[in-house]
C-alpha cells in the first residue's frame, strides 16, 4: 500500500521535472513576462512574491510573538483570556485559505480602501500564518527549562528583562522553525491571493501596486494562456525548489542552533 | 499535552513589566479576536443577501444565474460534499494503511524515508497538484469517459492531498498507544497482526477518526486543485465522470467580477463552508476528548 502510495508520488514529481527541466535557464529568473507569459521569465513575479511574503512575514510576527509570550508566560494555565486566545487561533488554523481571501478582499481591499494590492496580500497572508507562528513559538517558549526563569527571578530581572534577554533567545530555533513553516504555508498560498494581490504581472513599483504571486502565476497559464504550459511547469518547479530549501534551511538551521544551544548550556 | 507547564513567575512589578504586559495583551487581543473579526465580516457581507433572496431560495432556485437573480448554491454544494466525501472514503483507508506500514512494519531504514517524503508531500503547493491533475490526470481520464475534467478528478486529486496529513496524523495517533498495553499483548504471545487488531487499533480509534475529521475539513475549504481539475460547470452530477462546481471554486471564479447580490451571495457560500469546517475541527476536538479516557 505505502508502495502504491510512493508510486504515486513519484510519478508526480517525475512528471514535473521530465517537462520542466528544459524551461529552467538563466533568462527564466531575470527577464519579465511575454505574451501573457508563454516566454520571458519570471523576474518580476519573483519580485511581487518576495515582496508578499515580506509584508506577510513583517506583520505578522511581532503579533505572533507578543501572543505566544503572552499565552506561554503571562496567563495562567486555566485562565478563560488565555483558553480563549488558543481555542480561536486553533479554529483559525483551519480556516479554508479561501475564507481568508474573502475577508482579505472585503477588509483590507474594500475597507481599508488598499484595492488589489501587495499590501493586501500580504497582510492576508498574515492572518493565515499567525496561528502557525503562535502555537510553535508557544511551543518553544514553554520547552525552555523553569530553572531559566527561577534563576531569573533570583537575580532580580525584571519579567521582561527575563522574558527579552533569556526566554526569547533560548527559544530561537523553535521560533525560527516556526517562522519558516509560516514562510513556506504563505509561499504555497494560491487562493487567498487570487482577490487580494491581484493577477498584474508587471515589475512592481510600490507595495500599493497590483503582484502576481508565483503560485498565481502557474494557476494562469495553466488555466487561462493556452500555450502557457512550458512556463507553468518551470514555475511550479521553481516553487517546489524555493520550498525545498526553505524546509532544508529550517532543518539544518534548528538543528545547528539546538546543538549550539546545547554546548552554551 | 502540556507536560512542560509551570505558572509563571511574576514577582516583579516594575513599569517596564507592566508596559511589556499591555504590549503583549495588545497583540493577543488581535491574535484572538482575529477570528471573531472575520466571522464578523462575512456575516456584514452576507447579510444583504440573507435577507434578500434568503436562504431558503439557496436550495429552492432552479439554477444559477446570479445577474438573472437564480441563485440556486444547492449544486455547488453537492459537488463539495461529493468531492470531500469521495476523498475522504478513499484517503483514510489509504493513509491509516500506510501510517500501520511505517509505524510496524517498515524497517527502520525505510520507515524514516518513508515518513519524510510524506511530509515533503504534505507541503507541496495545491496549486501544483491542481497543474498536475490539469496536464497529467485529465487527459487520462478523457481518453478512457471524456470529458475527463470531472468529479472523479477531483476525488482523485483530493484524496492525493490529504493523504499526507491523514497519514501524519494517523501515526502520530498510532505512535501513543500505551506501551504498557503492548507489552501485555506480547506477553499474552498475540502476533504483530493480532496485537495490531485487537489492542493497537481500537485503543486508537479516537485518534484515527480526529485525523479523518480534520482531513475532510481539509478538502472542504481547498480551492486551487478542484477548481483545476473538476470542469467547474454547475449542475448536480449524474456519474462519476460529470463536471462539478464546488462552493471554493465558484467563489474564485467568480469574486473578481461579482457586485452587490451576486457578491453578497458569494460571501453566503463563504459563511456556510466556514460553518461546515468550524462544525468538523469541533467534532474533531470532541471526539478526542470524549474518546480519550475509555
Amino acid at each position: 500500500m505505502a508502495l502504491v502510495l510512493l508510486v504515486f508520488f513519484a510519478g508526480l514529481l517525475g512528471h514535473l521535472l521530465w517537462h520542466g527541466a528544459a524551461g529552467l535557464s538563466w533568462e527564466l529568473f531575470t527577464a519579465p513576462p511575454r505574451h501573457a507569459g508563454r516566454d520571458g521569465g519570471i523576474a518580476p513575479i519573483l519580485v511581487s512574491t518576495g515582496l508578499i511574503l515580506g509584508v506577510c512575514m513583517v506583520t505578522a510576527l511581532p503579533f505572533g510573538l507578543g501572543t505566544a509570550v503572552l499565552l506561554a508566560e503571562v496567563t495562567q494555565r486555566r485562565s478563560w483570556t488565555g483558553e480563549f486566545v488558543r481555542r480561536s487561533l486553533d479554529t483559525l488554523a483551519g480556516v479554508p485559505s479561501i475564507v481568508f481571501g474573502l475577508f482579505g478582499n472585503a477588509f483590507f481591499c474594500v475597507t481599508l480602501g488598499l484595492g488589489f494590492s501587495i499590501m493586501s496580500g500580504g497582510l492576508t497572508l498574515a492572518c493565515m500564518v499567525l496561528p502557525i507562528l503562535i502555537r510553535t513559538a508557544e511551543e518553544g517558549l514553554r520547552a525552555v527549562p523553569r530553572e531559566y526563569r527561577l534563576a531569573a527571578a533570583a537575580l532580580g530581572f525584571s519579567h521582561a528583562s527575563t522574558v527579552c534577554q533569556l526566554l526569547l533567545p533560548a527559544a530561537v530555533p523553535a521560533l525560527l522553525a516556526g517562522f519558516i513553516l509560516g514562510l513556506g504555508r504563505a509561499m504555497a498560498e494560491t487562493a487567498a491571493l487570487i482577490f487580494t494581490s491581484g493577477y498584474v504581472d508587471r515589475m512592481p513599483a510600490s507595495l500599493w501596486d497590483s503582484g502576481r504571486a508565483l503560485s498565481i502565476h502557474i494557476y494562469d497559464l495553466s488555466m487561462h494562456v493556452p500555450g502557457g504550459d512550458g512556463r507553468a511547469y518551470a514555475s511550479a518547479l521553481v516553487l517546489i525548489g524555493l520550498l525545498l530549501v526553505i524546509n532544508a534551511g529550517a532543518m539544518w538551521a534548528g538543528r545547528r542552533l539546538t546543538a549550539q544551544w546545547i554546548l552554551v548550556a | 499535552m502540556y507536560t512542560t507547564w509551570w505558572p509563571p513567575i511574576t514577582l516583579s512589578h516594575s513599569r517596564r513589566d507592566q508596559l511589556l504586559r499591555a504590549l503583549l495583551w495588545s497583540c493577543a487581543s488581535v491574535a484572538g479576536l482575529m477570528l471573531v473579526c472575520i466571522v464578523a465580516f462575512l456575516i456584514l457581507e452576507s447579510a444583504p443577501a440573507l435577507s434578500h433572496p434568503g436562504w431558503r431560495r439557496f436550495f429552492t432556485d432552479a439554477a444559477w444565474h446570479p445577474t438573472e437573480d437564480a441563485y440556486a448554491l444547492w449544486p455547488m454544494l453537492a459537488g463539495t460534499l461529493l468531492s470531500t466525501g469521495g476523498a475522504v472514503l478513499l484517503a483514510a483507508p489509504l493513509g491509516i494503511g500506510t501510517a500501520v506500514f511505517c509505524q510496524w512494519y517498515a524497517p527502520a531504514w525505510l520507515a524514516v524515508p518513508c515518513r519524510r517524503l510524506i511530509e515533503l508531500l504534505a507541503g507541496i503547493p495545491s496549486v501544483v497538484f491542481g497543474f498536475w491533475g490539469l496536464v497529467a490526470l485529465v487527459p487520462l481520464i478523457n481518453q478512457w469517459q471524456p470529458p475527463g475534467a470531472s468529479l472523479l478528478a477531483g476525488i482523485c486529486i483530493l484524496t492525493m492531498m490529504i493523504l499526507p496529513t491523514t497519514s501524519l496524523l494517523a501515526q502520530a495517533s498510532l505512535a501513543q498507544a500505551d506501551p504498557d498495553a503492548l507489552r501485555a499483548a506480547a506477553a499474552l504471545g498475540f502476533g504483530r497482526w493480532g496485537t495490531l487488531r485487537r489492542v493497537v487499533l481500537p485503543s486508537c480509534a479516537a485518534g484515527l477518526l480526529t485525523a479523518g475529521l480534520l482531513a475532510a475539513s481539509r478538502a472542504l475549504g481547498e480551492t486551487m486543485a478542484v477548481l483545476m481539475v473538476c470542469g467547474n460547470v454547475v449542475q448536480l452530477p449524474s456519474s462519476l465522470f460529470d463536471p462539478v462546481r464546488t462552493l471554493t471554486a465558484n467563489m474564485a471564479l467568480e469574486i473578481p467580477y461579482a457586485a452587490g447580490r451576486h457578491r453578497s451571495v458569494l460571501f453566503v457560500s463563504g459563511l456556510l463552508l466556514l460553518l461546515l469546517v468550524i462544525s468538523l475541527v469541533g467534532s474533531a476536538t470532541w471526539v478526542r476528548r470524549a474518546l480519550r479516557h475509555v
